[in-house]
C-alpha cells in the first residue's frame, strides 16, 4: 500500500506546482493522474499569465480588476494574496527554465488582455500553458527522488477516516487494471474541471468533473457552481478556442452587417472588456439577427488587422488552428467565432491554503477548487496564476500539516467497495444507452439551456434532463470486459461525477435569480445586491443536494456599477 | 455524409491471440480529423478501442500513432489527406513505431520516449540567478520556443528510421529537448551536455538525415535540424571531435567551394580526412588509409568520368568573374558577427515582404512549419 505524506491526484500546473512545493518541504509525494502530467488540460492554456511584474504596475491594480471582473463575487482576501504573489510566482518560473518572450531589452514582455487596466500578461507565443506545464515536469524529473509518480492511475474515490477526515484515495492502475489504496496525511485534489459537461466546449474529455464530484461525496462544498465561463472566441465549426491573445494583439470583432459591435456594449475596453461581457454581447448580436457566417450564428474575429510578423510570432499555435480545424489564414481573413464553454468559476470551496473546510486533511487547487478568486466571472491569463499559486500554498501547507501528525490508518473497506462497483459495471447487460449517447444528450442539453442567457423554465427543463440521464447513467452499455487499459469502465464513471455536478450547476443557476457575471438570468436581468452579494454551495446528502450560503470577503473593494 | 473506411490494428495482451485488423465505415466531412473518425467507431460500434486522446485540437500530444504508414497525430490528420495516402482505399491506422504495444493503438512511452528524454537531464542548468529575470536577447528565447513546442507525441520515434537500426538512439524527440537548453543561453552547461552526447555512441552523430522527423512532427520542431544545430555548436564552438568525422568533410566541401567556385571531389576524401593544410590533406596517414580503403569505389569513379585523375594536382574551378561572385557570398557570410541560421522562428515568413522583415524567406511556410494539413 503506497503511503506518502502528500498526495496529489491531478498532474496539471496545479499539481505539479504543489508536488514540487511539498517535496521541497521535506515531504514525501505521490502525484498521481489518470494521463501523462504532460497531457493534463493545462497544456492548452495559450495566452499567458498575469502579475504586476513591472515596476509600473502593482499588485493592487491587478487585484481590483479581479475584483471587477468576478463582478464582486470573488473573495477579496484571495484575490489580494493571489496578485500580491503573483510577481514572484512569475520570477519563478523565468528561474526554472520557462522561455517567456522577451522585449527588445531583454526583459519579460507583457501582452493586453480582457479586463486589465494594463499590459501584465506574461507569454510564451501562445503556448504559454504548454511551456509551463512542461518546465514543471523537467522539475518534476529533475526531484524524481523526492516525488513518486503514478501516471495513469484513475482516482476512483476519496478515503474518509473515522474522525472524518480525508486519508488519501483510492485508484485503478490503468495499464493493469490493478487497484490500490493511496494512504496520505494529507491529500490535494489538483483533476481540473468539468467542461465535458458541456457540448461542445474548448475543454478536452479527460475534463470531466472527477475531482468535485469525489470531493461533494466526503462531504465537502461545491460553491459558486452556476458560473460557468463562456470564451467568446471558439471556433464555430467544432468549438475549438482561440485565444483571448488574439484581441490582446488588436483583433476586432465583426457582426454580420460589418460593425464592430463592442462599442455600443463597452465603449472604453472594446473587444478587451472582461469575458462574460464579450460572450453576451456576442450572443445578443446573434439572438436579434445580426449574426455573422452562412446560418447567421457566428460573429467574424479578425485578426487581419494584425501584422503578419507579429501574428507568426506570437499567435503561431491559432495560425495553425485556424488552417488545420477551419480551412482559414487568419491573416488573410476574417475566422467565424461565437461563445463557447470554456471555464467553471466554481468548485471545491476551499480557503487561501487550499483547505476545504469541513475535511480536514483535503486541499483543493486549480480548477478543481472554489478560493473563490474569479468569482462571477474569471479574467483571461488568470487562471494559469491561480493554479500556481494556490497549488503552491496548497502543497506547502499541505506539507507542514504532514510533519505534525502520524500516518491515519486509513480504512480499507473503501477498497472492496470500489473493486466490486467497478466489476460490477464491467459485467453489465449491454441493455442501457450508450454512454456517449448519454454524454452527447447531456452537454447538447446544458449548452442549450444553461448557457450564455438562461430562464426559469430553461432552468427547470434542464434539471429534469439531468436528472433522467442520472439514473440513465446507471445502466449505461460497456463494451470493454478487460482488465488491461479498459478505458470504457473509467468513461462509466466520468459519466456518473459529470451528472452529479451537473445537477449542482444548473440548481446554483436556478437558485440565483439575478445577472451577476457569466450567471445572465433573461428573466432577471439585473444585478441584485441586496439579495445575492453571497455564495451558493452545495452539499451531498441521501435525499439529494443540499443549498447552502457563504460569506463573500471583502476588503478594500465595494460594489460599484461594473461597465468597460 | 462522405463515408471513410478505417481499418484498425487491434491487439489485446489479454486474449493471448495475434493482432489482427477491424474495418468501420464512418460519416464525416473529409476535413474532419482522423480522431474524430476513431471517435465515432468507438461511440457507435465499440467503445473497447483502446487509444490516447485528450485535447483533440494538437496540443496534448496523447494521439500520437501511425495512419497510412506517416506517424503523426490522429486529431491533425484530416481524413482526406490520410485517404490521399491510402494504397487500398482505406484508412488504415495502427500504434507508433519502435515502441511496445499495450493493447490496440496505445504504446510504451515510458519504455522508450520518456526514458530517453529522461537521457539528456531535461532541465535547465542555471547558474546564479538574479534577482528580477534573465536579461536574454529576444531572438534567443523565440529561437529555444521552437523545441520548447514539442508536445512529446512520439511521431517523430515512432518513424525514425536509425532508432529501427539503433533501437538505443537517443532520437529525435530526446536531441530536440537537448537543443532547448544548448540553445537557451540561460543555461550554463552548454558543454558538458554536447560533450556527453557526442560521447555517446548512440547520441548526436546516430541521426542520418533521413528527414523523417520533420515530416512527422505536428508543431514545427524539425528535430533533424535542432540535431544538426547540436553538431555544428558542439564542433564550431566547442571543438568537440566528431567521431564520424562529419564535421570535417562539411569544412572540406566549404573550402573547396570557396578556393574553386565547384566541388573538386578528389580533394574531397584527403581534406576530410586529413583536414585543409597547405597539402589539402594529402600528405595526412589517415588520409591515405582512407583513400587507400576507398580505393574501389574511386576506380568506379573514375571509370564513370565522374573524378579525372589529373584533378588531384589540377583540380577544376569556376572562371574567375564567377569565382569572384562565390566568394563574395563567402565574405558576407563569414563576415557576420553572428552565424548564420535559417531559423524561420525567428525570422518568420511574409510572403507580401512586411517591412519589419529583414530577411525575408521565400520557402512555402506550411512546409516548413511541419503541418501536415
Amino acid at each position: 500500500m503506497p503511503s506518502h505524506d502528500v498526495l496529489i491526484i491531478g498532474a496539471g500546473l496545479a499539481g505539479q506546482r504543489a508536488a514540487l512545493e511539498a517535496a521541497q518541504a521535506g515531504a514525501s509525494v505521490a502525484i498521481l493522474s489518470k494521463v501523462h502530467p504532460v497531457r493534463s488540460h493545462s497544456v492548452a492554456a495559450a495566452g499567458g499569465i498575469n502579475a504586476a511584474v513591472k515596476v509600473t504596475d502593482s499588485w493592487e491594480s491587478h487585484a481590483y480588476d479581479t475584483v471587477k471582473g468576478s463582478d464582486f463575487l470573488g473573495d477579496q482576501d484571495a484575490i489580494e494574496v493571489m496578485c500580491r504573489e503573483a510577481p514572484g510566482e512569475v520570477l519563478h518560473l523565468e528561474h526554472i527554465g520557462v522561455t517567456f518572450h522577451r522585449d527588445e531589452t531583454g526583459q519579460m514582455d507583457a501582452r493586453a488582455f480582457g479586463g486589465a487596466s494594463a499590459k501584465r500578461t506574461f507569454y510564451v507565443a501562445d503556448i504559454t500553458g504548454q511551456a509551463i506545464l512542461h518546465v514543471l515536469y523537467e522539475q518534476l524529473t529533475k526531484y524524481s527522488d523526492q516525488i513518486d509518480k503514478y501516471e495513469e492511475w484513475f482516482s476512483t474515490s476519496l478515503i474518509l477516516n473515522e474522525d472524518g477526515s480525508c486519508g488519501g484515495c483510492i485508484a485503478r492502475d490503468i495499464r493493469t487494471g490493478q487497484m490500490e489504496v493511496f494512504n496520505a496525511k494529507s491529500t490535494i485534489l489538483a483533476n481540473g474541471g468539468a467542461g465535458q459537461i458541456f457540448k461542445p466546449t474548448t475543454n478536452a474529455l479527460i475534463c470531466t468533473a472527477d475531482g468535485m464530484a469525489q470531493a461533494y461525496d466526503i462531504g465537502a462544498e461545491l460553491m459558486d457552481m452556476e458560473m460557468i465561463q463562456y470564451h467568446p472566441t471558439c471556433l464555430v465549426s467544432n468549438g475549438f478556442l482561440i485565444t483571448e491573445g488574439a484581441r490582446g494583439e488588436g483583433a476586432h470583432l465583426i457582426n454580420g452587417n460589418g460593425e464592430r459591435f463592442m462599442s455600443k456594449y463597452a465603449p472604453n475596453k472594446l473587444e478587451l472588456a472582461s469575458r462574460d461581457v464579450v460572450s453576451r454581447a456576442e450572443q445578443t448580436e446573434i439572438n436579434e439577427g445580426r449574426g455573422a457566417g452562412p446560418n447567421k450564428d457566428g460573429i467574424y474575429l479578425d485578426i487581419t488587422v494584425v501584422p503578419k510578423k507579429r501574428v507568426h510570432e506570437a499567435l503561431r499555435e491559432i495560425v495553425n488552428i485556424g488552417k488545420d480545424f477551419s480551412g482559414v489564414d487568419i491573416t488573410k481573413e476574417p475566422i467565424l467565432i461565437r461563445p463557447g464553454q470554456h471555464y467553471i468559476m466554481g468548485g471545491v470551496r476551499t480557503n487561501v491554503d487550499g483547505q476545504v473546510p469541513n475535511v480536514p486533511g483535503l486541499y483543493a487547487a486549480g480548477e478543481v477548487a472554489c478560493v473563490s478568486v474569479h468569482g462571477g466571472n474569471r479574467l483571461g491569463a488568470n487562471s494559469l496564476l491561480d493554479t500556481l499559486i494556490f497549488g503552491k500554498r496548497s502543497g506547502a501547507h499541505a506539507a507542514a500539516r504532514a510533519s505534525d501528525i502520524p500516518m491515519p490508518q486509513a480504512p480499507t473497506s473503501r477498497l472492496e467497495v470500489d473493486r466490486k462497483k467497478l466489476e460490477k459495471i464491467i459485467s453489465r447487460e449491454r441493455t442501457g444507452r450508450r454512454i456517449s449517447e448519454i454524454k452527447d444528450e447531456l452537454g447538447t442539453t446544458m449548452n442549450k439551456n444553461c448557457a450564455v442567457y438562461r430562464t426559469e423554465e430553461n432552468l427547470q427543463e434542464q434539471l429534469e434532463i439531468v436528472r433522467r440521464l442520472k439514473e440513465e447513467a446507471k445502466t449505461a452499455a460497456i463494451d470493454d470486459k478487460g482488465t488491461i487499459f479498459n478505458q470504457d469502465v473509467l468513461g462509466a464513471l466520468e459519466l456518473e461525477y459529470m451528472m452529479k455536478t451537473a445537477e449542482t450547476i444548473v440548481l446554483g443557476a436556478i437558485e440565483r435569480k439575478e445577472s451577476r457575471g457569466a450567471q445572465s438570468r433573461a428573466d432577471f436581468p439585473d444585478r441584485d445586491d441586496e439579495k445575492f452579494l453571497k455564495h451558493f454551495t452545495f452539499t451531498e446528502s441521501d435525499s439529494g443536494p443540499v443549498l447552502g450560503e457563504a460569506p463573500i470577503t471583502f476588503t478594500k473593494w465595494e460594489p460599484e456599477v461594473r461597465s468597460y | 455524409m462522405p463515408e471513410f473506411t478505417l481499418r484498425i490494428r487491434r491487439y489485446n495482451p489479454e486474449t493471448g491471440a495475434a493482432p489482427y485488423w477491424d474495418r468501420y465505415t464512418v460519416d464525416l466531412e473529409p476535413h474532419r480529423s482522423v480522431l474524430e473518425g476513431i471517435l465515432q467507431v468507438k461511440d457507435r460500434f465499440d467503445s473497447s478501442i483502446g487509444v490516447r486522446c485528450s485535447c483533440r485540437a494538437a496540443i496534448c500530444g496523447s494521439c500520437g500513432m501511425t495512419i497510412n504508414g506517416k506517424a503523426g497525430l490522429a486529431c491533425h490528420t484530416h481524413l482526406s489527406e490520410a485517404m490521399s495516402r491510402s494504397k487500398d482505399g482505406t484508412i488504415e491506422i495502427q500504434p507508433l513505431g519502435n515502441m511496445p504495444v499495450i493493447k490496440d493503438l496505445i504504446v510504451d512511452m515510458d519504455a522508450v520516449h520518456w526514458k530517453k528524454v529522461n537521457r539528456v537531464t531535461p532541465w535547465l542548468l542555471s547558474g546564479d540567478l538574479p534577482e528580477r529575470e534573465h536579461i536574454v536577447p529576444r531572438e534567443s528565447m523565440v529561437d529555444v520556443t521552437q523545441p520548447m513546442a514539442c508536445i512529446q507525441c512520439g511521431s517523430c520515434v515512432g518513424d525514425c528510421l536509425a532508432m529501427e537500426v539503433d533501437p538505443d538512439f537517443i532520437g529525435p524527440a530526446a536531441l530536440a529537448k537537448a537543443y532547448r537548453f544548448v540553445g537557451d543561453p540561460r543555461d550554463v552547461q552548454h558543454e558538458q551536455r554536447l560533450k556527453d552526447l557526442a560521447d555517446d555512441p548512440h547520441g548526436l552523430y546516430t541521426c542520418t538525415h533521413c528527414f523523417k522527423c520533420i515530416e512527422a512532427c505536428p508543431k514545427g520542431v524539425a528535430p533533424m535540424n535542432q540535431i544538426m544545430r547540436l553538431r555544428r555548436i558542439a564542433g564550431q564552438d566547442h571543438h568537440i571531435e566528431d567521431v564520424n568525422n562529419g564535421e570535417r568533410h562539411e569544412e572540406a566541401f566549404v573550402v573547396l567551394l570557396q578556393k574553386y567556385g565547384l566541388l573538386s571531389e578528389a580533394d574531397v576524401v584527403p581534406r576530410s580526412y586529413g583536414g585543409n593544410g597547405l597539402t589539402g590533406g594529402k600528405l595526412s596517414p589517415k588520409s591515405g588509409e582512407q583513400v587507400f580503403q576507398s580505393l574501389p569505389f574511386l576506380a568506379k569513379a573514375v571509370l564513370r568520368g565522374k573524378v579525372k585523375i589529373s584533378q588531384t594536382l589540377f583540380p577544376h574551378k569556376l572562371d574567375s568573374e564567377s569565382l569572384a561572385e562565390v566568394k563574395k557570398i563567402y565574405k558576407d557570410v563569414k563576415g557576420r558577427e553572428e552565424r548564420l541560421e535559417l531559423n524561420l522562428y525567428i525570422t518568420g515568413y511574409d510572403e507580401d515582404g512586411d517591412p519589419t522583415t529583414s530577411e525575408a524567406i521565400p520557402d512555402n511556410p506550411n512546409e516548413k512549419a511541419g503541418a501536415t494539413a
